[in-house]
């Protein structure tokens, strides 16, 4: 099978998939064939997914494990949800014009960085900058002073950790331990009315759509051929007369923007946005859904993504208990027995029954002469 | 019969012996004893109150006998009349045993023995409301005078806090006999904060010079007070007096901060120091980001806590279903106390088992493969914490802490308590006991073979597979020794590991990944500089935060650690 015959199955694919998330789907749910549950539930798969991607164009694609996606993804989350609290307007508990937890904090007036929020095209204006600032400053102290491996996920983790804990307090003015919740509007919508759940879910598979087909454009370039460059064999790249530390942080950035993407596509459907999504143990979880779906590719994050959470969401319900020894055995599962992930399944199925036949003609062969 | 007989007459030898010496210790008996027999309630109130500033033990179980209707006047069969107390049970008769309260002895008939009476027979001494005041009084001083220094000093303090003036005088004559110099300091400062109160200027001016020369931390309040009455009187020479007081408390006050300070944070980079060597040696020396060192702690501080119930009464665990008692020892006093020197070396063991368990089955196949080995572990630390939560229930358990580790040193206002100046001493010790291990045994000279170089080790004939399990037991053996010393710090619970591990992951980055004396240095660097930002900013997050991101700037300055091994190797 040669290159361009794998490119057009997999542009159909592609192509099939997203009429089936992007038409299908909505459809049979304004007919009432797929509840409005569900339909939900892959909204926030869906977030997820564009998660992983991010994980993975990091980890799968340039050799960078980052603990700190669910910052990222939370910061998105944040920048929205300040915006959505600020559509509540006087519809809240203290029937004010400004946030429930601020009136509970003691405060009479909205503080001036909160101002903003209330046009949707700064919120919208804001997922993208500031954790692309926050991505581009930390992404140049770690690359100029040549962090990488483990000592990148581990200041990565920190990070997030940092991040978190910053969160989780009160007078950072962002609602402390409880995070924002109970929105009411976007643009003019009820948020929690089954049409505008299906434009959000909608956007939702626009972007992860547009998401995978810019991935893997960037891919199939040069930059995306320096990025595998780096994975392999930095010190090679670097001999080569490339300044690494510049792709990395192009790469870093780039991430960090599809996770707070992602995030702020999550809260309008979730409904909530709190610390604890910010915390290492939400990043590393996003590295299990890379590693079950297959890491260094773009299709296995999203498999990834969906498959272990939709078993989460099954098993969180039939065994609570469980569900921990399930995710770690799958964490170690993985990784000693299949590195490859759910996507180089048929791969390995293809050369076992290869090696099988094979070896079943060698050990015929002599029989017949 | 005989023996019986001398044996009796031992015990009544004993017993006699015995009521002089407490009548010997007990000059207060005599005193209730003629308050009880006098006349009026007035002359009652006025022997009580000659009470005041004696410190007997006698007192307050005959008072509060007294309050209670205990007390009563038994009239003998030759005319004399006799206080006793009525105590114990009553048996079918309604009798109770008779105590004499002027000699604190059973009282005894003419037969001489002793005497039960029925209460109903008898005449409760009275008490009226003026005398239980006047018996409050001599309560309220009587811990003034009480052997336990501990409790005197505190009693002093609350009379001081107080502020009383009517309590002046207890307080002036218990000064008069006061040999201790703790408490005779604690006594100066009680006067002097009184002595705020007093109408006369002198009085307070005095006052307020004691209080500046002794800057008794406690007395900022009174002071401030002061000074804000002698500014609303307009009284220069008190107002500034109360000042200097103030400034002398206020730079008391910063250097016991600082020197509590500089205290908290080594026992803190001690606690760092110590999680942190176990991931010195498994992160450091082999290579493996174990992320599920946290959980070694975790099992460290779990074993304490099973240690100590089969030390107590056992413990009762329902894991999966399935549930079984372990049984306890039942030990108490010194016996039980020890508990923790056997846990100790258990919760080595046990987390070291698990961290050979743990190296056997999933990281041997990894050592090539950090990044992987991180998720890995990762899954393994879930898969515990999990556990924990079945086994030992997701709340906190209670280990409790034996004695020798529970009390403090106050010296200068500054309080060091036991169990920190342990770990500081403790993990002086393991680090030299790793030091040892590794430049002292041929363990440690093969450990250092194996890092420095894998494949010539094993080609001259290293068997490099048993000297990585056992440098991570080694590793993980640490982590649950940490573990022991937290379950005397903090909380137990699934996550206790949770709350440490990115905090070590930073100590050993810092310190220079794989080099034990940078670890040191690092481990009492972020200690020292975490609490001190603390104390700076007021507020514990802000500091951890400021700290954090202290780190990321440092590494930008020596990306490879305080302490860097020279390596020609590119990927080194």
């Amino acid at each position: 099978m040669s290159a361009p015959t794998t490119r057009r199955i997999e542009f159909i694919a592609v192509a099939v998939i997203a009429t089936l998330l992007i038409v299908v789907f909505p459809l049979l749910n304004s007919a009432g064939v797929i509840s409005n549950f569900t339909l939900n539930l892959w909204g926030k798969y869906l977030c997820y997914a564009l998660l992983a991607i991010s994980v993975d164009l990091l980890w799968g694609y340039t050799g960078l494990l980052s603990l700190g996606q669910a910052l990222f993804f939370s910061l998105g989350g944040y920048m929205l949800g300040m915006h959505l609290m600020r559509m509540i307007g006087d519809l809240g508990q203290y029937k004010k014009p400004i946030p429930d937890f601020l009136i509970f904090l003691g405060w009479t007036e909205l503080p001036t960085f909160w101002k903003p929020f209330s046009s949707f095209p700064f919120a919208a204006a804001m997922v993208i900058l500031l954790p692309g600032l926050v991505a581009l400053l930390f992404g140049f102290l770690a690359f100029r002073s040549r962090i990488k491996g483990v000592y990148f996920s581990i200041l990565t983790q920190a990070l997030t950790y940092g991040g978190s804990l910053m969160f989780f307090r009160n007078d950072m003015l962002m609602g402390g331990n409880n995070g924002f919740t109970d929105y009411k509007f976007l643009l003019g919508a009820d948020v929690r009315d089954a049409s505008t759940q299906r434009a959000l879910f909608i956007a939702t598979a626009v972007t992860l759509v547009l998401v995978y087909l810019g991935c893997s454009w960037l891919s199939r370039t040069k930059l995306g051929l320096i990025q595998r460059a780096i994975r392999d064999g930095e010190n090679r790249v670097l001999f080569s007369g490339y300044a690494a530390a510049g792709f990395k942080l192009f790469i870093f950035v780039v991430a960090a923007l599809i996770a707070s993407v992602g995030g702020a596509l999550y809260v309008p459907q979730v409904g909530i946005i709190n610390p604890s999504e910010m915390t290492p143990d939400k990043s590393l979880e996003a590295v299990v859904w890379v590693a079950v779906g297959g890491r260094g590719t773009l299709v296995g994050p999203v498999i990834g993504a969906i498959v272990v959470n939709a078993l989460k969401s099954w098993a969180t319900r039939a065994y609570p208990d469980l569900w921990l020894f399930f995710l770690g055995g799958m964490f170690i599962i993985v990784v000693l027995l299949l590195p490859g992930g759910i996507v180089s399944l048929p791969g390995r199925i293809k050369t076992w029954w290869a090696r099988r036949t094979a070896a079943s003609a060698e050990t015929a062969a002599p029989l017949a002469s | 019969m005989n023996f019986f007989h001398r044996a009796r007459r031992l015990l009544v030898l004993a017993a006699l012996s015995l009521g002089l010496l407490s009548r010997a210790a007990d000059p207060a008996r005599p005193i209730i004893a003629q308050a009880a027999l006098a006349e009026s309630p007035a002359q009652r109130i006025a022997i009580i109150t000659t009470l005041i500033g004696s410190g007997d033990e006698s007192i307050q179980g005959l008072l509060a006998a007294w309050k209670e209707d205990a007390l009563f006047v038994y009239a003998a069969p030759d005319g004399a009349k006799i206080p006793v107390q009525l105590s114990g049970d009553k048996d079918d008769k309604d009798s109770q045993a008779a105590t004499r309260v002027d000699t604190g002895k059973p009282l005894l008939s003419a037969a001489g023995q002793p005497l039960r009476l029925i209460a109903a027979d008898l005449t409760a001494v009275e008490h009226t409301s003026a005398l239980r005041r006047a018996m409050k009084a001599v309560l309220d001083l009587l811990d003034l005078s009480t052997p336990d220094l501990k409790k005197r000093i505190s009693a002093i303090q609350t009379l001081g806090f107080a502020q009383d003036a009517e309590k002046l005088a207890a307080l002036q004559a218990r000064q008069k006999l006061e040999t201790v110099p703790a408490a005779q300091l604690a006594l100066r400062e009680a006067i002097a904060l009184i002595g705020l109160k007093d109408a006369s200027t002198e009085v307070k001016l005095a006052s307020l010079q004691e209080l500046e020369a002794l800057h008794p931390i406690g007395s900022a309040d009174a002071l401030r007070a002061a000074l804000k009455e002698a500014e609303a009187a307009s009284h220069p020479s008190l107002a500034a007096a109360a000042r200097a007081a103030l400034n002398a408390v206020d730079r008391h006050l910063t250097t016991v901060n600082f020197f509590g300070t500089l205290f908290r944070g080594l026992s803190l980079g001690s606690i760092l120091l110590v999680v942190a060597l176990g991931l010195a040696i498994t992160f450091g020396l082999m290579g493996v980001i174990n992320m599920a060192h946290g959980e070694m702690i975790a099992v460290g501080a779990y074993t304490t806590y099973v240690v100590q119930n089969v030390f107590g009464s056992g413990l009762a665990l329902s894991p999966f279903g399935f549930s079984f008692h372990l049984p306890g020892m039942n030990t108490g006093g010194w016996l039980y106390e020890s508990y923790f020197l056997f846990a100790l070396p258990l919760s080595f063991l046990s987390a070291a088992l698990v961290g050979i368990a743990m190296e056997r089955t999933v990281i041997q196949w990894l050592y090539r493969r950090p990044l992987e080995s991180l998720l890995a572990t990762w899954g393994v630390s879930l898969f515990l914490q999990q556990f924990f939560r079945r086994v030992f229930g997701s709340n906190n358990v209670q280990v409790s802490s034996p004695s020798y580790l529970s009390d403090n040193w106050t010296f200068n206002d500054i309080i060091f308590g036991w169990n920190r100046v342990f770990v500081i001493g403790f993990a002086g010790l393991i680090v030299l006991g790793v030091w040892l291990v590794l430049t002292r045994t041929s363990l440690g000279l093969l450990i250092r073979a194996v890092m420095q170089n894998r494949n010539m080790a094993s080609c001259m004939g290293v068997r490099t597979e048993r000297v990585n399990m056992l440098t991570f037991g080694l590793g993980s053996g640490l982590a649950g020794l940490a573990g022991a010393f937290l379950s005397q710090i903090g909380n137990v619970g699934p996550s206790l590991g949770q709350s440490y591990i990115v905090d070590c992951f930073m100590t050993v980055v810092v310190g220079g990944v794989g080099n034990l004396p940078g670890t040191v240095v690092s481990a009492f660097g972020i200690g020292l500089a975490d609490q001190s930002l603390q104390q700076i900013l007021l507020n514990p997050v802000l500091g951890k935060i400021t700290v954090l991101i202290a780190i990321i700037l440092f590494l930008q300055w020596r990306p490879a650690g305080i302490f860097v091994t020279k390596s020609r190797s590119l990927e080194g």
